[in-house]
């Protein structure tokens, strides 16, 4: 119920957001967290941006942040 | 040949007349080459050089019918070669039937029944007979399909829950998850844009170079690798057992496995094969990676010898660079059940899906 | 990470020798109760750690009155009813809405698309089937705003927004005396801020830690109780620095008092508590489904034999109760903490038992 990942900010209009989390893009509105800007890594939840997240604090938080360097297939040859 | 007259399938497609004869010699036909199916006999004629045949069947209803990486008709042909694959056989013919629903575009028809010639020539069977009826609107929804398949034994080749036993190794020919979360990227409701494509693809190719360099049917040096096999060694016992984790999943493969030999199972997490944008999107959904469909891979218990070559044999073919050794088979403690070492060092066990997470995905 | 977990554990094995008891820590989360068993933590930890599940589940504590009035809502020809997933498979006492076959129900992911359904419909009247804690409640907020100032007519809500820290208070006083310290939810924290818990520290001296939920997060906020525990200092941390701060989220506490105020309510299991629900204030209540279709919710007793209510108070594990994969299976739930993908029985059932 308090699924939320972190995705970051690639497109933005007023409060109208698109989000990519490792090239899965989501829409998703910023109406909660007014200070959001392009670029900006967010928490998602429930198809709204909820908090700012610390880049630095997020490798040391999320282990799919710190393992896609351990990953060898780049974005462009997803599948296999 | 005639130009087509309508752009969509009518009642009377079905109806066995002059219509029905338009959609096969229009467009069915010229899709599916070959001398076979040209016959339009009411029954195809195979000349087979073994004795033993695997013969199985699949019906498909997969929503969308258009996806990253396939469609139905594509998948309609590899789910079958793969059940006719993992059982140890060379796929040799396909029957194919449709049922369409009055309404369908033969545009969308004849993009399917394209990828359905495509995938039948990349896996080398030949569709050699088959049906197609019409039914009103509502009847059904869409189109769909179903494939039986015919397979040769290969010889010296014995797959069974029988043969499995403690200390196997298990493997899996690549990142799981990537069919499914595919096929929910693109659903209405849910829709998200992803970079996934469903790794939907024929595994008859790589099962056989398995399995005829490991159980001792070819016992000589695979020219494509440099290092002696099992086989060329004289250790004959290599692949015991295969299936194709569809629906429900790894997991769900795995307990099948597990209760029918009634053993025990280990994998390791840091081992399996996901990729991350998979499980992101798995993460954002709430899904277990271990409970979605998979249509390019194959899940094979292989004797301990030979578990080194089988990995390197996956690897070296284009549908098994991301191959990894998963797990093992192992002794009971109680009652057999399939356990998993979590990253971070825990233990938990996995149990079979409920079923119900992802609905028509095949 | 592997040096973490050792350090982690390390302070959790000193705590438990230093203390000489069982340690009862709940979490809050339904997700990370979830969490929990899918890394399989609990095998990670000291054998006299225990941990309780809690009432976090939204879907769990939904009472059953809540349902009924959403299945009566379904009945009518003119509603289309939007829920998030797990919603659909709880059973109320005529059914559950997966089961209810001529009910027009739409699954969403977010508030906006339920709003958005009633852009797309304007024949229908769309109730939104508003069930979540404090993570969730300003999602619903934006769009009963959307609604007001756009003047969608078509649209309004059934609240069940619940809030944590009454629960943990009515838990901590009255429900369960055997609690030592609570695992905060990371996701409600982003909201409230982890200084909404000042309460639990102070008044009643359990230690309570915020964490999200990776793993390292659960074992790291986990060890970080028990350093507490030992020096019997109750402290109010967080170690999800990457996104809760003391304050939370602000403009997000601004729009949820704008549109909803606290009132009592019943959850499943743990009863009546004091201003523990969200009522959408007066100034919205056109927007409020009760209103819309004068209805009066009537909290009922549960009396299906299900043990949901001490399961949710950390008083049993699921395997207590006696129906628990007898004939309440997740196939065939009799109580939602079975229906709920994360409820603490059907987390036990799929994943469990752990070592």
């Amino acid at each position: 119920m308090c699924l939320a990942i972190p995705a970051r900010i690639v497109e933005l209009e007023k409060d109208n957001a698109v989000v990519d989390a490792m090239g899965n893009r989501w829409r998703a509105k910023t109406t909660l967290l007014p200070e959001a800007k392009l670029g900006d890594l967010v928490l998602i939840h429930a198809g709204f941006a909820i908090s700012l997240v610390d880049e630095e604090e997020a490798k040391e938080t999320w282990q799919l942040l710190a393992e896609i360097a351990d990953f060898d297939e780049t974005s462009d040859k997803i599948s296999g | 040949m005639t130009k087509a007259k309508h752009d969509r399938i009518l009642l009377a497609h079905g109806g066995g007349g002059q219509l029905t004869d338009d959609l096969i010699r229009h467009h069915i036909l010229p899709s599916l080459r070959n001398d076979i199916l040209a016959e339009l006999a009411d029954s195809a004629k195979l000349n087979l050089n073994s004795k033993s045949v695997f013969f199985t069947t699949d019906s498909y209803v997969v929503k969308p019918l258009f996806f990253n990486g396939g469609d139905i008709g594509k998948l309609s042909v590899c789910g079958t070669v793969n059940d006719l694959a993992v059982a140890g056989s060379k796929p040799v013919a396909l029957s194919l039937s449709l049922i369409i629903e009055e309404g369908f575009e033969f545009e969308s028809l004849d993009k399917i029944l394209a990828s359905i010639s495509e995938a039948a020539r990349q896996n080398n069977v030949n569709i050699v007979t088959g049906d197609s009826k019409t039914v009103e609107a509502g009847a059904a929804d869409k189109i769909f399909i179903n494939t039986a398949g015919i397979g040769e034994k290969l010889p010296g080749v014995d797959l069974g829950f029988e043969k499995i036993a403690a200390g196997d190794k298990i493997i899996i020919n690549g990142t799981i998850g990537d069919h499914g979360i595919t096929i929910i990227s693109q659903r209405e409701g849910i829709k998200f844009q992803s970079p996934l494509k469903s790794d939907c693809a024929g595994l008859a190719e790589l099962t056989c170079q398995l399995l005829e360099n490991t159980n001792g049917v070819n016992p000589v040096r695979n020219k494509m690798l440099e290092v002696p096999t099992s086989a060329s060694r004289g250790i004959s016992n290599g692949v015991k057992f295969m299936r194709d984790p569809t629906r429900g999943g790894l997991a769900a493969t795995l307990n099948e496995i597990s209760k029918a030999t009634e053993l025990s199972i280990e994998i390791r997490e840091a081992d399996l094969p996901v990729n991350p944008t998979v499980q992101a999107a798995a993460d954002m959904l709430g899904f277990d990676v271990l409970t979605i469909a998979n249509e390019g891979k194959f899940v094979a218990v292989v004797s301990p010898e030979s578990a080194d070559d089988c990995l390197n044999i996956c690897t070296n073919h284009p549908l098994g660079k991301n191959a990894k050794i998963i797990g093992e088979i192992t002794q009971n403690r109680d009652a057999p059940m399939v356990e998993m070492t979590t990253k971070i060092g825990g233990k938990r066990i996995v149990q079979m899906p409920y079923g119900r997470e992802l609905p028509r995905i095949c | 990470m592997l040096e973490r977990i050792y350090k982690a554990q390390t302070t959790m094995d000193t705590a438990c020798k230093t203390l000489g008891r069982q340690i009862n820590i709940m979490e809050v989360c339904g997700t990370h109760t979830v969490s929990i068993f899918r890394n399989g933590i609990r095998s990670t930890l000291p054998r006299q750690l225990k941990l309780l599940s809690g009432p976090g589940c939204p879907v769990c504590v939904t009472d059953q009155s809540y349902i009924d009035i959403v299945l009566q809502i379904a009945d009518r020809d003119d509603c289309i009813i939007a829920t998030y997933g797990d919603m659909i498979r709880v059973p109320g006492k005529g059914g559950s809405l997966e089961k209810n076959t001529k009910a027009n129900v739409k699954i969403v992911l977010s508030s906006e698309d339920a709003l958005q359904l009633a852009k797309d419909n304007p024949g229908k009247i769309v109730v939104f089937v508003a069930v979540g804690f404090e993570t969730t409640a300003p999602a619903t907020a934006v769009v009963v705003k959307e609604a007001a100032e756009q003047n969608i007519g078509n649209f309004c809500i059934l609240s069940g927004h619940k809030l944590v820290v009454p629960a943990m208070r009515a838990l901590v006083s009255e429900k369960n005396h055997n609690i030592d310290a609570f695992l905060c939810p990371g996701h409600v924290s982003v909201i409230i801020g982890y200084g909404a818990f000042t309460e639990i520290v102070e008044h009643f001296s359990r230690p309570c830690v915020v964490a999200g939920f990776e793993p390292m997060q659960i074992i790291e906020g986990l060890a970080e109780i028990c350093r507490q525990l030992t020096t019997g200092k109750a402290e109010l941390t967080s170690v999800y620095k990457a996104a809760v701060t003391e304050q939370g989220n602000t403009t997000a506490q601004k729009i949820m008092a704008e549109c909803f105020e606290e009132a009592d309510g019943y959850w499943r299991g743990l009863g009546k508590i004091e201003k523990s629900t969200l009522k959408l204030r007066d100034k919205y209540s056109q927007l409020d489904a009760l209103t819309r279709f004068n209805i009066t919710e009537t909290p009922g007793e549960d009396t299906s034999g299900c043990r949901c209510g001490e399961v949710l108070c950390g008083l049993i594990e699921p395997p207590e109760c006696g129906l628990f994969k007898n004939s309440c299976t997740t196939e065939n739930p009799i109580g939602p903490c079975m229906v709920s993908s994360e409820g603490a029985c059907a987390a036990w059932f799929k994943y469990g038992p752990e070592r």
